[in-house]
């Protein structure tokens, strides 16, 4: 697989406070991503996802360690020619409109007037912004802007894209349609590269994610793996438990049975225990209403890997 | 092309702001005023309308430099409208060139609009036309090209309310310089003379711009005098802009 993001080693100091003490917001971190792939860049606020992007992006220069975007070191300007960026709550200049506006990126990236217009018009109409393309930004809506925001990171028709936070600020309608965006730009081909801590638009959309905390990179891999190292339960619903049936399933799942509306649950923490369970209740002549495995969400996992503190 | 890029959007963003249309009228009205003092003032008209038609051109040209220039890049940087641009393949010095030459630009159009206007009036005043106004605009006008340098460059790692303090600062001493130095070699002991010669070394010499008051006189201008003026006034605007750019490049955007 080839690499599209090779970071090494990359970390950031910032001073800050009246005496400008020297603090660490991102550890030295170690990370690459492939082509092809939808990355998530994960963790809470202050984490340090977006100075990890903002290195990426060449606005703060990196403490230590170094950075390669599609083989190109990090310091060449000539990386960002293939790159898409948008930023966090994207704020634009208000004076000019949309279409003004897609109009000076398209410049940036040096490209033709008749190529700028084209492409202009193409992702006017792929971010519904037509109608609005004539329209000073300071009369777009939060929503309009994120939209707009990603129109200027594809004007260059990139091959990485580096979204901060995009969900951040959508209404559900506005996510949905952000994420079918994002789908689209894998199925073309791109490598997609974002922060969030909405989970579950990282769950439907990322092939892999990295969880940053603290400024440490705690765990990186392809969901499923992440979320299978987690212990996992099965809960299983019995109607017509007898008082001795409940007895011997405590013994068996180390765990009190629930006892709710529509039977008793009772949860076991292996697949050995729920042959016993299942065994001693059909033996008791209960009847079994549901037998359903747990799975840890990324929820789950999130905050345990957050409440775990630094290492 | 990417310098030309953001200079017409700093341009753009000039001719969009109200705060220019403002400082314009204001301009216009005291330049139309001087006509009507002129009327007080018997034989002089022609001198009074040139006199204060250049010094409110050359205000009201301040006044954009500084308020216009010390948002140049701070603002962009507290906005976040920077972030999108700086991303793309744009060098940063690049970005400041453009920023910088986008409010030239507005600059001279409205300096030149102002010196028209006056150069008009003292034409419909005197009777006959007066070339020197011109010539002392354009001098007026690389007095602010080195305001604007010294705007943004306060501007790109200060936050505009100082900026504005700062290039306020430099301005008035750079007006009174000359001044200044000629006071401290006659009265000054040989301390403060020194610092007064550092001083003058380091900060702008503004009243070599001025020649204004030659030009409504009616007395010559040296032309070498004209010339040396624009030499400094282009190599410091070009060391100021050094400057800002090493500052500018080694900026984080937090």
């Amino acid at each position: 697989m080839e690499p599209v993001i090779e970071i090494e080693g990359l970390c950031k100091d910032f001073r800050v406070g009246f005496w400008r003490r020297r603090t660490r917001i991102l550890h030295p971190l170690t990370l690459t991503v492939y082509r092809g792939e939808i990355f998530g860049y994960l963790g809470p606020n202050g984490a340090g996802k977006t100075t990890t992007i903002k290195l990426l992006t060449g606005l703060i220069l990196p403490t230590a360690g170094s950075a390669r975007l599609l083989g190109q070191d990090l310091t060449r300007i000539f990386a960002k020619q293939q790159i898409g960026f948008l930023p966090e709550n994207p704020y634009f200049y208000d004076y000019l409109t949309g279409r003004e506006f897609l109009d000076l990126c398209g410049r940036l990236f040096a490209l033709a007037t008749s190529e700028r217009r084209e492409r202009i018009t193409r992702l006017l109409h792929l971010t519904q912004l037509t109608g609005a393309a004539d329209r000073q930004l300071r009369r777009y809506s939060k929503g309009m802007l994120q939209r707009l925001g990603l129109a200027q990171a594809l004007i260059n028709d990139p091959s990485l894209v580096i979204l901060d936070e995009p969900m951040s600020g959508l209404d559900p309608l506005g996510r949905k349609s952000m994420r079918d965006v994002i789908l689209q730009l894998k199925a073309e081909g791109r490598t997609i590269f974002f922060s969030s801590h909405i989970l579950p638009d990282v769950e439907v959309l990322c092939d892999r994610v990295g969880i940053l905390v603290n400024g440490h990179l705690r765990d990186v891999g392809r969901l499923e793996e992440i979320l299978k190292t987690q212990t996992e339960s099965i809960e299983v619903t019995l109607r017509r438990v007898s008082p001795a049936l409940l007895t011997s399933l405590r013994d068996i799942a180390q765990l009190p049975p629930l006892e709710q509306p529509d039977g008793v649950l009772v949860r076991l923490t292996d697949e050995e225990r729920l042959d016993q369970a299942l065994r001693a209740a059909v033996a008791a002549g209960a009847r079994v209403v549901s037998v359903v495995p747990q799975r840890v969400t990324l929820e789950e996992h999130f905050l345990r890997e957050v409440q775990g503190g630094t290492p | 092309m990417k310098i030309a890029a953001i200079a017409l959007n700093t341009f753009r963003e000039a001719v969009r702001d109200r705060i220019l249309y403002t400082i314009l009228v204001f301009a216009m009205l005291l330049i139309g005023a001087s006509v009507v003092l002129a009327t007080l003032s018997i034989g002089q008209e022609g001198k009074i309308v040139k006199d204060l038609g250049l010094a409110s051109g050359s205000l009201f040209g301040t006044f954009i430099a500084i308020f216009l220039g010390i948002g140049l890049v701070s603002k962009e940087i507290e906005r976040r409208t920077l972030y999108a641009i700086v991303a793309k393949p744009i060098y940063r010095f690049q970005f400041l060139l453009g920023k910088y030459i986008g409010l030239t630009l507005t600059l001279l159009l409205t300096v030149g609009v102002m010196a028209l206007l006056v150069a008009g009036l003292a034409w419909a005043v005197d009777g006959h036309w007066t070339p020197g106004l011109l010539l002392a605009a354009a001098l007026d006008f690389l007095a602010l090209m080195i305001v604007t340098a010294v705007a943004i460059l306060f501007s790109t790692f200060s936050t505009p309310t100082l900026s504005a303090m700062f290039t306020l600062a430099v301005f008035v001493i750079g007006r009174l310089s000359g001044d200044l130095r000629l006071f401290a070699e006659q009265f000054a002991g040989p301390g403060l003379r020194q610092v007064v010669e550092g001083m003058y070394l380091i900060l702008p010499d503004l009243s070599r711009f001025q020649i204004g008051s030659q030009v409504v006189h009616g007395l010559p201008v040296a032309p070498a005098g004209v010339l040396a003026a624009a030499t400094y006034g282009l190599a410091y605007v070009l060391v100021l802009l050094l400057v800002a750019i090493g500052i500018f490049e080694r900026r984080d955007f937090k």
